[in-house]
């Protein structure tokens, strides 16, 4: 009696010990690729003090930088925020010949590596490019220039929004929708009473990791930009221009404020899941 | 307000939802759709919703075209199988939700929509629930929170997709007693779906019996139970037992016995299909010239009803019969026992020459003639 009992006792132990080692693994795993080099961005940017910290934020090519990459997230994010919302809207609530191939197309630049992405536009839009003559002919400059910016990022970007709505859209299914139809509501009635209440928490989570990834974009970005200091660079291009020029200080203290803009959306996107959880998901509860 | 439903069809790919359907539904009559499902009947009420719309036929309500209105501006209430309320909204915000979207010009004023909120909450016994959202109320309280949003708009017809399939068996009983108590009240012309006949048969004025995107039959539940018009309906609602048969020179011949009636006069020679209900089976335990003999397999007695199960060797099959559970205990009535089993009401089709189908329109109702002794012993 005794020998089995001891024998179930030592089992929980035994047990015990396979989730710590997996546990410990996964942690050491973080800190040495995750926070080692978070922390290591903030050491660099300050090693030289506060004062050349500051100084390289406040160089008019580094406000330029901050600048531009808001503009160009302030363009991409909300038409992507509508495009996303339409797409959603039309994946989950219509049958049309296509359907799968939008859906494809929807998660092609997540697939696409960035800098294919960038390219695809210069050898469009380019001065070599496919429809370059005819820019170039009526003078509207979209390569190298902030159009061409705002283009790749929008491309970058696109699957966010949609992809975060549609296996939630999907799951809520168009009952609600159809409700508030056959109650008198009219398309926008519907829209703005039904469906986005139902989709807000997930629409917010899509733009959230819509604008990290639109402001931290590098590759596509870089290979449209052209690297004109002051007017086409971006916070992750000026970084980069920074770091060349053995500029360390400098460029770890525009990274560190890539860095911020991380946790904030890490810090955001984690109280979204913590207290919109179950509005989040695509098996959202449906109240019955 | 009469509405008419001429020849709608309905395809979904390969899939035929509606084939030629035709119905007169008259002003507040209380009509159930019945059928297993994908026979067509939610396709139908969704066209009458106008949430649907068929590829031919017409729609009509007085003499005007439904089928241009949009379901916008129909006025129908609906009431969804999952009641889909609004899960944002209190119950307050879903009742009222259909006069807030108005236009303007036609909009009640926020006193009179409180107003009539809670004299509908009332209406549906959920006064004091109004400030509760969806997903804390009970399938049935939101079931009428779903009634009592639809018929906000006044509507001039209610439509119910399934009311009570997502209920327990007991709210359900309840809460169709409660309803039908509601449409006797308010006289409001309603159409619903099911599948579950007893539901049906115990709601409706009419019922509409649909199988494979047609009407089978369309009668009162009366009608539908003791004159079933279709082989379909007849498997399909209440039990019975389908026995093959032979008409020979207007006299039934099934299995080694043969019935006569006059019924049969005029019949061509050929095979046919029975059917009997358990009911319109006659035991005697005294041996009888007419009829099958059976060897009485297994009582179950069900609360007042005693089911039979009937082994006939004439017939190479089993039937089922029903009885009153304390007239088989009085008789009784025990496996093993030999009887003689007498066919009372029979429903005929014979089968077509060519396709081997049941004829419907050669259906015939066949009560067959035994001698007197027989009837003096039947009981």
């Amino acid at each position: 009696m005794d020998a089995v009992l001891s024998l179930t006792r030592s089992r929980p132990g035994a047990g015990r010990l396979v989730p710590l080692l997996l546990i410990a693994a996964a942690l050491g795993f973080l800190l040495l690729f995750l926070l080692l080099p978070l922390a290591a961005v903030f050491v660099e940017a300050l090693r030289k003090g506060l004062g050349t910290y500051t100084a390289a934020l406040v160089h008019p090519e580094a406000i330029a930088a901050i600048k531009l990459t808001l503009l160009v997230a302030a363009i991409a994010v909300p038409l992507n925020t509508v495009f996303g919302v339409a797409a959603a809207w039309a994946m989950t609530r219509f049958a049309f010949r296509g359907k799968a191939l939008l859906g494809a197309l929807i998660d092609l630049p997540f697939s696409v590596s960035p800098v294919v992405s960038g390219l695809i536009y210069v050898l469009l839009f380019g001065a070599q490019g496919w429809f370059g003559p005819w820019l170039l002919e009526h003078d509207i400059k979209l390569i190298f220039a902030v159009p061409g910016l705002v283009l790749a990022t929008i491309f970058v970007t696109l699957p966010f929004v949609a992809r975060e709505l549609i296996p939630l859209m999907q799951s809520q299914g168009s009952d609600e929708e159809e409700a508030a139809r056959v109650l008198g509501a009219g398309g926008w009635q519907i829209f703005f009473r039904v469906t986005l209440p139902n989709i807000k928490w997930a629409l917010l989570y899509g733009v959230l990791l819509c604008n990290a990834r639109a402001m931290g974009e590098f590759g596509a970005v870089s290979v449209v930009s052209g690297h004109i200091r002051g007017l086409t660079n971006t916070l992750p291009l000026h970084v980069e221009i920074l770091y060349n020029d053995y500029n360390y200080a400098g460029a770890f203290a525009v990274a560190s404020l890539l860095a911020f803009l991380a946790l904030i959306t890490l810090g955001l996107k984690t109280f979204l899941e913590w207290r919109y959880g179950s509005e989040l998901a695509a098996k959202a509860p449906r109240g019955h | 307000m009469t509405i008419t439903i001429n020849r709608l069809a309905r395809r979904f790919a390969d899939f035929r939802a509606l084939d030629d359907v035709s119905l007169s539904i008259a002003p507040g009559e209380f009509v159930a759709l019945l059928g297993p499902s994908g026979s067509g009947k939610t396709t139908l009420l969704r066209i009458l919703a106008g949430l649907d719309f068929p590829d031919s036929g017409d729609l009509l309500q007085d003499g005007r075209d439904l089928l241009q209105v949009s379901a916008r501006d129909r006025g129908v209430g609906l009431v969804f199988q999952h009641y889909a309320l609004f899960r944002h909204m209190t119950v307050f915000e879903n009742v009222a939700f259909g006069l807030r979207v108005r236009p303007r010009a036609r909009r009640p004023s926020k006193a009179e929509i409180a107003e009539r909120v809670d004299k509908l909450l009332k209406r549906v016994q959920l006064d004091g629930m109004a400030a509760r959202y969806p997903a804390q109320l009970s399938g049935g309280q939101r079931q009428r929170v779903a009634l009592a949003r639809a018929l906000a708009i006044e509507p001039s017809l209610l439509l119910l997709d399934e009311p009570f399939g997502a209920l327990d068996a007991q709210v359900r009983v309840a809460l169709r007693r409660w309803l039908r108590h509601l449409h006797e009240e308010m006289g409001l012309t309603t159409v619903f779906v099911t599948h579950d006949q007893e539901e049906a048969l115990e709601l409706a004025d009419r019922v509409v019996v649909m199988n494979r995107g047609r009407i089978e039959q369309v009668g009162t539940p009366d009608e539908i139970y003791q004159q079933p018009a279709t082989p379909f309906v007849f498997e399909f609602i209440g039990k019975s037992n389908k026995v093959p048969v032979r008409i020979h020179g207007a006299r039934l011949q099934a299995g080694d016995q043969r019935f006569e009636a006059d019924a049969l006069e005029g019949l061509a020679d050929g095979s046919a299909v029975a059917y009997v209900r358990p009911e319109h089976l006659a035991l005697s335990t005294t041996p009888l010239e007419n009829g099958w003999k059976a060897t009485l397999r297994h009582v179950y007695l069900s609360g007042s009803v005693a089911h039979l199960e009937l082994d006939v060797p004439g017939l190479g099959q089993t039937l089922e019969a029903e009885l009153g559970g304390e007239e088989a205990q009085r008789r009784s009535l025990q496996a093993g026992m030999t009887v003689t089993v007498q066919p009372r009401h029979l429903t005929v089709f014979p089968l077509d020459g060519k396709t081997g189908e049941p004829d419907l329109a050669r259906r015939r109702v066949v009560h067959p003639r035994y001698g007197q002794a027989a009837l003096a012993r039947w009981r």
